[in-house]
């Protein structure tokens, strides 16, 4: 159980997707002007991550992996496309059932729904529990975790952004620019948990 | 007509760059370039893909039915990103070692998502092949400058090569991940400030 918090912890804090590994960028910089809507997609994504990644895990396992399926049979090679196939129909699923069951949620969620399924962030996850080897539990683990620190991320770069409206920038660095930087100092900031250790004595 | 497919290649260099205006395919573009020769086989990578998957889609555009337009796209491109992948392992097994998962995510790198839904749906095959190779060479330029720039000021190197005096002590912060968000908002400032073209905040 230690070790399953360990990695949650570090997904959020150390191994931040967009703060340490650049993903999921285009959807965090065009969608962090408002709190509310960064929110949205936020949750929008620790909800699928955390659904796709073992469900991901699993199929990699049972069936992509060297001679999973029958001996001698490697069909690794397949991996982004049935990734981005589970993905696609996670997100298409989970829209219904939001609309049929929580219309509120899905209402606030709306048009991010379905921009979920080409976040970087999303089809990363599952690669990267591919590259380490991750078991289910495990990258459910992983999965859970990068998306509260996704939403984490967003929230609040959403924040800062929208106190910097009263302030006064370059105009060249107004808009994509500052955002980058903001998002550079963020990234600062975060790389100090690095140094925390997360050993259960 | 020629005027105009020339302006199909080169708008994309500067103007509407597809990484600094257009705000597409940031993710990979910051994790790849802290050193020039992965920098440059990610660029050389994301043009292929983009240029045979807008030739692909525009071929195509008469009969791909408008409903499932997105999957019959995700399914092209990932094909394309598979055969890519594939053959750097065969052929440049340490370049990606080092790429990792971010090969993989060109599959979700909104450019070639984006130019296909905005570009190569509507357009004739041989301008969607210029304008792949525009948007391609325009996001090599970005990816190939910052590289630059990391490497040389991080490490005083350029592609391994030691080029600064052996006394240069090296900056940490430009081979992490913050300085890559900091090096291209100052870009972003640098353009925008020649180019005179601002964004309202």
């Amino acid at each position: 159980m230690g070790h399953l918090i360990e990695i949650f912890v570090r997904a959020i804090f150390v191994e931040n997707m967009i703060l340490a590994y650049f993903l999921g960028m285009c959807s965090f910089l065009a969608l962090s002007k408002k709190v509310d809507t960064a929110f949205g997609l936020g949750l929008a994504v620790v909800f699928v991550l955390g659904i796709t990644c073992p469900l991901n895990n699993i199929i990699y396992n049972l069936l992509l992996k060297d001679s999973a399926l029958a001996k001698g049979v490697d069909l690794s090679f397949l991996n982004f496309l049935c990734f981005i196939a589970v993905i696609a129909s996670t997100v298409q699923l989970v829209e219904m059932l939001l609309d049929r069951f929580v219309p509120a949620l899905y209402n606030s969620l709306g048009i991010f729904l379905p921009l979920i399924t080409v976040n970087c962030s999303i089809l990363g996850g599952s690669l990267f529990m591919v590259e380490r080897d991750y078991t289910v539990s495990e990258s459910a683990a992983f999965g859970f975790g990068s998306g509260v620190g996704f939403f984490l991320a967003i929230v609040a770069l959403a924040g800062i952004r929208s106190k910097l409206r009263y302030s006064n920038i370059p105009p060249g660095l107004r808009g994509l620019g500052i955002t980058f930087i903001l998002t550079g100092l963020m990234a600062l900031g975060f790389q100090c948990f690095s140094s925390v250790s997360l050993q259960v004595p | 007509m020629p005027a105009k497919l020339n302006s199909i290649v080169t708008d994309p260099l500067s103007e509407n760059n597809p990484i600094t205006v257009q705000m597409l395919g940031i993710c990979s573009a910051l994790a790849v370039t802290a050193q020039l020769p992965t920098a440059i086989t990610m660029s050389i990578a994301v043009t292929l893909v983009l240029t045979s998957s807008n030739l692909i889609i525009s071929v195509l555009r008469n009969v791909i039915p408008p409903k499932i337009r997105m999957i019959v796209e995700m399914v092209v491109i990932a094909s394309l990103v598979i055969t890519v992948d594939q053959f750097l392992k065969a052929f440049a097994f340490e370049i990606s070692k080092q790429l990792s998962v971010f090969v993989g995510l060109i599959i979700t790198n909104c450019i070639v998502m984006g130019r296909a839904e905005a570009f190569a749906m509507q357009n004739p095959p041989k301008a969607s092949v210029l304008d792949g190779l525009g948007n391609g060479l325009g996001y090599s330029a970005v990816l190939i400058i910052v590289a630059f720039i990391r490497e040389l000021i991080g490490a005083g190197s350029l592609a391994g090569v030691q080029v600064l005096p052996d006394s240069y002590p090296g900056n940490g912060l430009m081979v992490i991940a913050p300085g890559a968000f900091i090096v291209i908002g100052l870009l972003i400032w640098l353009q925008r400030t020649l180019t005179k073209k601002y964004e309202e905040a």
